[in-house]
C-alpha cells in the first residue's frame, strides 16, 4: 500500500507539471537521472538520505506515543550549532575522541530544544504542534544572529558562515573521490536501535501506550508526562544528530540558514513508513533522492524543484487516508475510525 | 518628552500595527469559525500562501485588482475544501490533513511561480489603492490610524463583526457551535454536522484567502515563493489566545502585530538589540499564550474528533 500511494504521489505531480506545460515524462526521467545517474549522484543520493533516517525516525519516536513533532527542523538547527561549536573551538584532539564529542553535542543540542516543548505540553497542555512550529522560527532567527556576524561568526569570511570545523572532527569519507561519510553507517545503526528501544524495552513500552490511550496508561501507573519529555528528549537528540552530521558529514561549516523544510519533510517519511523504524530506510532513501535529483531536474527540464512538495503532499494524502485508497480503488473492508493526533486531552490547537 | 513623542511616531507604530494585523486576523477568524464547528485548521498558512498566489495570477491576468481578490477569497475556500473533504470524509487525522495543505500549498505555489511569474516580464498590476475616507482621514490621530487604508484592511474590521454576529447571534453560528461541542447531539436535534463542518472549513478558507491577497495585492503587488512566512501559524496562536472568539482573536492578533511592529522599531528608538531577537517575540509571546500562561484557554470539546453518522 505505501507503494501504491508513491506511484500516486508521482502521478499527480505529473498531472502537476504538465499543467505547467512542460512534459512530466522529461521531469520524471531528468529527476531519476539526476538522483541515479549523474557523476556522484548515487553518493549524493545517499549523503541526502542521511537526515532523512535521523529526522524520519525522530518524528517516528513521536508519533509511536501521540506527539507530533514538527519541531525536527528547529531541533535539527540547534544539534548543527552545538556540533559546528565544538567541532570548531576544540583543538588538538585525536579524531577518536573529537568526533563522538561534537557528535554528543549535537544530540545535546537538539536534545535540549526539544525539551522546552515536551515540558510544556506535560505540564501546562500547551500543543506541540503550535509551540515547535514557533520554535522553528526562533531557532532560524538565533542561528542567523550567531552565525551572521554575531558571536560565530566567521570574521574572515566574506559570506556569513562559522569557521570551518577542525580536520579532527571531520566525519571520514566511506568512499575515495566522493563525499559519502560514516554518517551512513551511523543513521543505519540508529535504526535498530530505535526499534528495539520502541519495541522491547519498558520505555518503549510507556510510550507506546502513552500513545495509544493516556488516561488507560495513567490508570496502569504510567505518568504520562515524564514520558512525553522523554519521548520529546529522544526525539530531538535524533533530529539534533542530523543536524550535527550534515556539518561534521557535509560541509564543514555551518551557514546562517541551512535546511530547508526538513521539518516538513521528515513527517512525510515518518507517515510513508508508518513510523516503523525499518520502514524509514526505503522511505528516506526515496525522499533522499528527490531531493538530490530534483536540482538536476530544474536544470534541465525548467520544472521548479518545489514539486517534490507536490508528490510529497500527495503521498501523505494517500498513505494518510486508507478510507479515500480503498474508495478509488473499490477495495473492501471497512477500517474503524483512527484515533486522531489532534484530540488527545488537554489539545489545543 | 514631547520630542520623544515625536521622534516615537506613535501614530505610525499604531497604524503599522493595524496593518500588520490584517492576515493574522483573517486568518484567527477563519480558524474560529472552522475551529468552532470541530475541524482543526492548521492550513490557514498554506490556504493564505494559496490565496496570494492565485490572486496575484489572477489579477495579473485580467489586469483587474478586484478580480484577482475575488480570486484569492474563491480559491481559499477550495483548497479548504481539500482539507474538509480529507477531514471529514476520509477521517484523515486533522493535523495530518492541515500539514498535507500546507506541503501542497508550498509545492503547488511554487512549480506555477517558476512557470507563470518568475520569468515573464509583464509589469505588475500594483497594489490596491489606498482609500482615504472623507472628512474622517483628517481626523488627528485617529484618521491615519483608522480611515487612510487599503480594502483589506477595512474588510478585516468589518468581517470581525460580522464573524462576531454569525458566531454568536445566528442559526448558523449556533449550530456551528451545537457541531463543535457535542455533534451527536447536534444531529439528534437535526442538524447536519457533515454539511455545517464543510461550510466552515469552506468559509474558514475563504476568509484565509483573503488574508492571502493581503500579501500580494495590498503589501507587495508581487507574489514571493513563501511569501505568507508563517504568519498563519500566529494567527492560529492568535485565534487560542482570544479563546476562540471573534474579538478576542482581533485583540490578541494586534497584540502580535504590534509586538512585531515595535520591533523593527526598537532600533530606530536607539535600542540597541539586534533585529534578530527583536523578531522572535511574537513567536516566543506565541508559546507563553499557548501554555496558558495568559488564563486558560478551553478549545470546543469536539475539536480534532472526525464525526461519522452511524
Amino acid at each position: 500500500m505505501p507503494l501504491l500511494s508513491v506511484i500516486c504521489g508521482f502521478i499527480v505531480a505529473g498531472f502537476a507539471v504538465f499543467l505547467s506545460g512542460a512534459n512530466p515524462v522529461d521531469a520524471l526521467v531528468a529527476l531519476f537521472q539526476g538522483a541515479f545517474l549523474e557523476r556522484n549522484s548515487v553518493s549524493e543520493t545517499l549523503i541526502a538520505t542521511i537526515p532523512y533516517i535521523f529526522l524520519g525516525l525522530a518524528v517516528a519516536i513521536g508519533f509511536k506515543a501521540g506527539l507530533f513533532n514538527i519541531g525536527a527542523e528547529g531541533q535539527f538547527y540547534l544539534g548543527a550549532i552545538a556540533g559546528t561549536y565544538v567541532g570548531y573551538s576544540l583543538h588538538g584532539l585525536p579524531a577518536i575522541v573529537h568526533i563522538p564529542l561534537a557528535v554528543a553535542a549535537g544530540m545535546l543540542g537538539g536534545l535540549g530544544y526539544a525539551v522546552i516543548p515536551g515540558v510544556l505540553k506535560a505540564r501546562f497542555g500547551a500543543h506541540e504542534v503550535i509551540t515547535t512550529i514557533m520554535l522553528n522560527h526562533i531557532a532560524l532567527a538565533v542561528s542567523d544572529y550567531l552565525i551572521n556576524r554575531g558571536p560565530m561568526g566567521d570574521p574572515h569570511a566574506s559570506a556569513p558562515k562559522t569557521p570551518f570545523i577542525q580536520h579532527s572532527a571531520e566525519l571520514p569519507i566511506l568512499i575515495p573521490n566522493a563525499r559519502l561519510h560514516l554518517g551512513l553507517l551511523l543513521a543505519l545503526a540508529a535504526v535498530p536501535i530505535v526499534w528495539f528501544l520502541i519495541e522491547r524495552t519498558t520505555v518503549g513500552f510507556r510510550l507506546r501506550a502513552v500513545g495509544l490511550n493516556q488516561t488507560a496508561a495513567r490508570a496502569a501507573g504510567i505518568s504520562v508526562g515524564w514520558t512525553i519529555v522523554l519521548v520529546m528528549a529522544m526525539s530531538g537528540a535524533l533530529a539534533g544528530l542530523a543536524g550535527a552530521d550534515e556539518v561534521l558529514g557535509v560541509s564543514h561549516f555551518m551557514p546562517p540558514t541551512f535546511s530547508v523544510g526538513y521539518g516538513f519533510d521528515s513527517i512525510a517519511v515518518a507517515l510513508v513508513a508508518r513510523s516503523n523504524p525499518w520502514g524509514i530506510v526505503p522511505a528516506a532513501f526515496l525522499f533522499g533522492s528527490m531531493r538530490s535529483g530534483a536540482g538536476f531536474m530544474q536544470l534541465q527540464t525548467q520544472v521548479s524543484a518545489d514539486l517534490i512538495s507536490v508528490v510529497q503532499a500527495t503521498v501523505i494524502i494517500f498513505v494518510a487516508a486508507p478510507v479515500m485508497v480503498r474508495w478509488l480503488f473499490r477495495l473492501r473492508e471497512r477500517p474503524a475510525i483512527p484515533t486522531p493526533l489532534a484530540a488527545q486531552e488537554g489539545a489545543a490547537v | 518628552m514631547n520630542e520623544f513623542l515625536q521622534r516615537a511616531d506613535l501614530v505610525g507604530l499604531a497604524a503599522a500595527t493595524l496593518l500588520a494585523s490584517t492576515p493574522l486576523v483573517l486568518a484567527a477568524l477563519g480558524g474560529v469559525m472552522s475551529e468552532r464547528s470541530g475541524v482543526v485548521n492548521i492550513a490557514l498558512e498554506g490556504i493564505m500562501l494559496t490565496g496570494a498566489f492565485m490572486g496575484y495570477v489572477a489579477a495579473l491576468a485580467t489586469h483587474n485588482l478586484w478580480f484577482g481578490v475575488g480570486v484569492a477569497i474563491l480559491s481559499g475556500a477550495l483548497i479548504a475544501g481539500l482539507h474538509a473533504v480529507l477531514a471529514i470524509e476520509f477521517l484523515v487525522d486533522q493535523i495530518v490533513s492541515g500539514t498535507v495543505i500546507n506541503i501542497l500549498a508550498v509545492g503547488i505555489t511554487g512549480v506555477y511561480y517558476r512557470t507563470f511569474i518568475q520569468q515573464q516580464n509583464v509589469a505588475g498590476p500594483g497594489t490596491l489603492p489606498v482609500w482615504k475616507i472623507p472628512f474622517l482621514a483628517n481626523l488627528p490621530v485617529l484618521g491615519p490610524i483608522f480611515f487612510q487604508n487599503q480594502f483589506v484592511t477595512y474588510a478585516m474590521v468589518v468581517l470581525v463583526v460580522c464573524v462576531h454576529l454569525l458566531l454568536f447571534r445566528s442559526v448558523w453560528g449556533l449550530r456551528t457551535r451545537a457541531c463543535g461541542e457535542h455533534p451527536l447531539a447536534a444531529e439528534t436535534a437535526g442538524i447536519s454536522v457533515r454539511f455545517m463542518r464543510y461550510g466552515n472549513v469552506m468559509l474558514s478558507g475563504a476568509l484565509g484567502g483573503l488574508g492571502g491577497a493581503y500579501f500580494s495585492l495590498q503589501q507587495v503587488g508581487n507574489f514571493l515563493p513563501n511569501m505568507t512566512g508563517g504568519k498563519g501559524f500566529i494567527a492560529l496562536a492568535a485565534m487560542i489566545f482570544g479563546k476562540w472568539t471573534p474579538f478576542g482573536a482581533f485583540l490578541a492578533s494586534l497584540l502580535f502585530a504590534a509586538s512585531d511592529a515595535l520591533g523593527s522599531r526598537l532600533q530606530f528608538y536607539g535600542i540597541n538589540i539586534p533585529y534578530q531577537i527583536t523578531s522572535t517575540l511574537p513567536y516566543v509571546l506565541t508559546i507563553i499564550v499557548v501554555a496558558g500562561a495568559v488564563g486558560r484557554a478551553i478549545a470546543p470539546a469536539a475539536v480534532g474528533r472526525p464525526y461519522k453518522k452511524s
